[in-house]
């Protein structure tokens, strides 16, 4: 059963060093004769069970950096260590076994399978993990619960609205038990008491062990988390450790376990 | 990996994938069907060949049962280019002497009788009933292999005598006296006169052309020739029935007796015959060859349509593939394999050609059936083809799905996820 580790604990048991090492990372996009520069030698190192942030301009190069750390992209030059793998010599078939096994991908624009009820865009990480039916049901169902989406479970995403479809994402990124989350703007659709609610769920994820990677727009979010890293025009401009606020509201208690 | 492998249960669950086919295919209705009409008439064409072959085949089959693969008959009359003249209109070339000749001079020959026809009405004790006389003589049951269910049939010494004795066909029977009954010994009228009923010949069934064999009786030819016609002439006002040795030797009589009755006639090299033998093994022949024609043609109907049909597979697949290239990127995005992709998109193109197979397989049977209510043919569809054509339109859809499969698998998870 692929749990996360019972003891709340920020070290994996399998791996030794620092779980996202990157170095001197570029990407340049050319499109005709212009040449986009969107990362411009980003360097940085994650360790295992972090929460961080990562905040910057429209266009400063968030989702490209996300893009190659979740194994989607390849960057122009540049090497990129996932826990202590070097993931350009990573075969097809091994990256995908990574992006099913290890890494949990939150889009910026979502991108649910249309026409596909969300219980059944959250059952597809677990499709493709070898999970048999009934089991595969009754994950995803918890995983959309915990979201807050237990009611929605047959609606399709024209059916729901951007933050519910949102959510569905989460839930989908969670569901397979990855070891780290990349979320590209997780609540740049959600009301603040929402949000609230994610970053909750976040901040127990990390407790777990979990390793949480955020791009956001807002600073209320990025105080929810451990590290702020600001990046602009491709380069990183700071990189700060902080004590993460709670993420409670005065009202109600975030979401209690499902599972 | 550093990573502790997860235990992966089983492979892709390949139910799922093939509902997620199916549903595709169902999305668009309308375009599965279009793109499957070409294995539709490829597999239908193949059965509906596969039951033509078979039904022609059992057609000759039961034509030489009934008839006997040794059997040629001669006629009055030269042919003509549309068949068979004579009979009526035309003088009878044909005399008692040629018959006596066809059986005493050539030796592929085994038997022979004459065959005298008329339509009569025959009365029993309390019905009658409107069947074809035939006068002939005691050879032509040998010759046409049609021995007796009851009684016996007339002899030598009837035809001398000119005895007033008839063998009736089941038909008849059953018309007269009922079925399963037994009239040997009855007396029926042929044209008024009184005949004892010495014999009932089997039952022969039909003719390939829906004639009823068994709607006949026979008489000694002497007797036809005095009570149904004016007396005996020089000329036999029918044919003659021969039974050459064998199967084989059919064709060598066939060749001898037309130079004895040439040569009898007095015909000079130039000129044609004034009579016509036809020899059913060859009738057969040709029909088997035009049924061959008909066959093949459908062979090459099936054959393009299918290879049509299967390009409209691929297609159609590869307008589906870029068509869902944004969904192809989201699934590899969230850990499916390349050959996750591959698979699904092959079993969705065996999924539209093996539904293509399936209305195939019906548009065959229903082609089948209609030609065998039409030709009066048993439906011959084997299920052993029914099962090589479905199979083969697996083949087509697996064969021609791969392209397209294989291009959606290669496609890079980020590139699809942008693609517009
Ligand atoms: N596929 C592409 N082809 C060409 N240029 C691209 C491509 N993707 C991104 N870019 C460019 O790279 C730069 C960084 O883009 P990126 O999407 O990483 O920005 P971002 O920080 O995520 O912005 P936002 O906050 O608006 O999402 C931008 O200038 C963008 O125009
Ligand atoms: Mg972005």
């Amino acid at each position: 059963m692929p749990a996360p580790p019972t003891e709340p604990t920020h070290i994996e048991p399998s791996g030794t060093g620092p779980l996202i090492v990157v170095k001197d990372l570029t990407k340049v996009y050319t499109t005709g004769e212009v040449s986009v520069r969107a990362l411009d030698g980003v360097s940085l190192t994650i360790e295992h069970g972090e929460l961080v942030s990562i905040m910057g301009s429209s266009g400063s190069g968030k989702s490209t950096l996300m893009n190659i750390l979740g194994c989607l992209d390849k960057p122009t030059s540049g090497s990129y260590t996932l826990a202590g793998q070097e993931v350009s010599r990573l075969s097809r078939d091994e990256l995908a076994e990574v992006r099913s096994e290890v890494l949990g991908f939150v889009f910026q624009n979502f991108n649910l399978l249309a026409r596909t009820s969300a219980i059944e865009n959250v059952e597809l990480p677990l499709l493709y993990q070898g999970v048999p039916g009934a089991e595969r049901h009754e994950r995803a169902r918890a995983a959309l619960e915990r979201v807050g989406l237990g009611k929605r479970l047959d609606h399709t995403p024209a059916q729901l609205s951007g933050g519910q479809q949102q959510r569905v994402a989460i839930a989908r990124a969670l569901v397979g038990d990855p070891r780290v989350i990349l979320a590209d703007e997780p609540t740049g659709n959600l009301d603040s008491r929402t949000s609230i609610e994610v970053m909750a769920l976040f901040q127990e994820l990390r407790s777990t062990g979990i390793t949480v990677v955020i791009v956001t727009h807002e600073h209320d979010i990025a105080d929810l988390t451990g590290r702020v890293i600001a990046v602009k025009d491709g380069k990183i401009r700071s990189d700060e450790v902080q004590t993460p606020r709670p993420a409670v509201l005065p009202s109600q208690a975030p979401q209690g376990e499902t599972r | 990996m550093n990573f502790e492998k997860r235990k992966r249960r089983g492979g892709l669950n390949l139910f799922s994938t093939l509902k997620v086919a199916l549903r595709a295919l169902w999305r668009n209705k309308m375009r599965s069907f279009l793109t499957t009409l070409g294995i539709i008439i490829g597999v239908g064409a193949v059965i509906a060949m596969m039951a033509i072959g078979a039904g022609a085949k059992a057609q000759v089959e039961s034509a030489f049962a009934a008839m006997g693969t040794n059997l040629l008959i001669v006629m009055s009359g030269s042919t003509s280019a549309g068949g068979v003249r004579g009979g009526f209109g035309s003088q009878p070339t044909l005399t008692w002497d040629d018959l006596q000749a066809i059986k005493t001079e050539i030796s592929t020959v085994k038997a022979a009788a004459p065959q005298l026809r008329s339509s009569q009405s025959i009365v029993g004790e309390e019905s009658n009933w409107t069947t074809q006389i035939i006068g002939t003589t005691p050879e032509y049951f040998e010759i046409r292999t049609w021995p007796m269910a009851l009684g016996a049939a007339f002899t030598q010494s009837d035809i001398d005598s000119g005895a007033k004795v008839v063998v009736l066909g089941q038909t008849v029977v059953e018309k007269l006296f009922g079925a399963n009954s037994d009239p040997v010994g009855n007396t029926v009228r042929i044209g008024g006169k009184p005949f004892e009923v010495v014999g009932v010949a089997i039952r022969k069934g039909q003719s390939a052309q829906g004639q009823d064999y068994d709607d006949t009786a026979f008489i000694p030819m002497t007797t036809f020739a005095q009570n149904i016609q004016s007396g005996l002439g020089k000329y036999i006002p029918g044919n003659i029935f021969v039974a050459a040795t064998s199967a084989e030797t059919t064709s060598r009589a066939q060749k001898d007796i037309t130079a004895l009755l040439r040569d009898r006639h007095r015909i000079g090299p130039r000129a044609d015959d004034d009579f016509s033998i036809r020899n059913l093994a060859e009738i057969a022949g040709a029909q088997q060859e035009g049924t061959e024609t008909m066959t093949t043609l459908l062979a090459s109907v099936a054959a393009v349509s299918l290879l049509v049909g299967g390009i409209g597979i691929m297609n159609i697949m590869l307008v589906s593939v870029t068509e869902r290239t944004r969904e192809i990127g989201v699934r590899m995005a969230i850990g499916a394999k390349p050959r996750n992709i591959l698979l699904q998109f092959l079993i969705e193109a065996l999924a539209l050609a093996m539904m293509g197979g399936l209305l195939g397989v019906a548009l065959g049977v229903g082609v089948a059936r209609w030609l065998a209510v039409r030709f009066g043919w048993p439906l011959l569809v084997q299920p052993d083809v029914i099962a090589i054509s479905f199979a083969f339109s697996a083949f087509v859809g697996v064969v021609f799905g791969l392209y397209p499969a294989r291009k959606a698998s290669r496609l890079d998870p980020i590139d699809a996820l942008r693609f517009e």
